[in-house]
């Protein structure tokens, strides 16, 4: 799972039936302290309420369509946390 | 899913029976304004989309799970087009516009 | 699979049901000598590994289904081992930089 931040909300219209009444999030990479990573923006499904400017943390790729009332859907991208805080200790302190 | 600007139609006439009947659309990532910037992909259309619209790209085998694209040789599904996006609490892209806000 | 060192803690009150009362590793992936460093990433922690210790971790969702003994959900990156030590190779960048202690005395 990785690291983003919301930046934004994403209104699809016309969108495969399998993701109707989906909320879909823009998003930026951060890294664990929550600066931008650089990167495109992308779009990831909310399964758990997130608002714009919450750092949150994504599963990508199949996985992250299985967890949609129907699991045949091409979510590659979906928001299962909040992150509250992040303790690191960056590899080279680790002894 | 990426954000992409869908920028032509891609026509083969020979091509694995698997793809037979799709749309493929040539779609290029764009970049934080919404210009195209990114990789460039040829992606099966799953929702009705044309030239110029900005789209939603899934990647990967969940591009197989629409169904359209169910069983198929795809790895990049269109499966989204985007009308609105806002960012901080303002519009930054609006399809009726047909350019970034 | 691949190698990692654990380099963190990540705490979510929110989060997928999926992920209810587990506890969250940040994870570093070794670096593979003369590629780019990758970036650290979240893995669930099924092992109760800790900062420090060099793991082994998975990032498939079958495999996090199995080791979490749930049915497949939104979960794919697992840590799935403390590793003791590795055979063969020569010690990856991170080690010859000085902090290894998982070497074969």
């Amino acid at each position: 799972m990785l690291f983003a931040r919301v930046v934004g909300t994403v209104v699809c219209t016309e969108k495969v039936p399998s993701w109707r009444g989906q909320r879909l999030l823009l998003l930026e990479t951060t890294d664990p302290a929550g600066n931008a990573a650089g990167g495109r923006p992308f779009a990831a499904i909310d399964l758990v309420s997130a608002a714009p400017g919450q750092r949150v943390f994504v599963v990508r790729g199949r996985e992250a369509a299985v967890a949609l009332a129907n699991p045949e859907n091409p979510a590659d991208a979906a928001i299962v946390g909040i992150v509250d805080h992040v303790t690191e200790r960056p590899p080279g302190a680790v002894d | 899913m990426i954000l992409a600007k869908v920028l032509g139609t891609v026509v083969s006439t020979r091509k694995d029976p698997g793809l037979t009947g799709l749309k493929l659309l040539l779609a290029r990532e764009v970049d934080a304004a919404y210009k195209p910037a990114g990789n460039q992909v040829v992606a099966v259309d799953a929702v009705g989309a044309g030239e110029g619209e900005l789209v939603l790209i899934a990647a990967g085998s969940s591009a197989r799970l629409t169904e359209v694209t169910k069983d198929r040789p795809v790895d990049h599904v269109i499966c989204g087009i985007v009308d609105l996006v806002e960012t901080e609490g303002r519009e930054t892209y609006a399809k009726r516009a047909g350019l970034p806000a | 699979m691949f190698l990692a060192r654990v380099t963190g803690e990540v705490v979510a009150t929110i989060k997928h049901p999926h992920l209810a009362a587990r506890k969250l590793l940040l994870v570093s992936p070794e670096p593979t000598p003369g590629r780019p460093a990758l970036p650290p990433v979240i893995a669930v922690d099924t092992v109760d590994a800790g900062v420090g210790d060099r793991v082994l971790v998975a990032d498939e969702g079958n495999a996090a289904a199995q080791v979490l003994g749930q049915p497949r959900g939104p979960v794919r990156t697992v840590v799935v081992g403390v590793v003791d030590h590795v055979d063969g190779p020569p010690a990856s960048g991170a080690d010859r930089a000085g902090r290894g202690g998982d070497e074969r005395p």
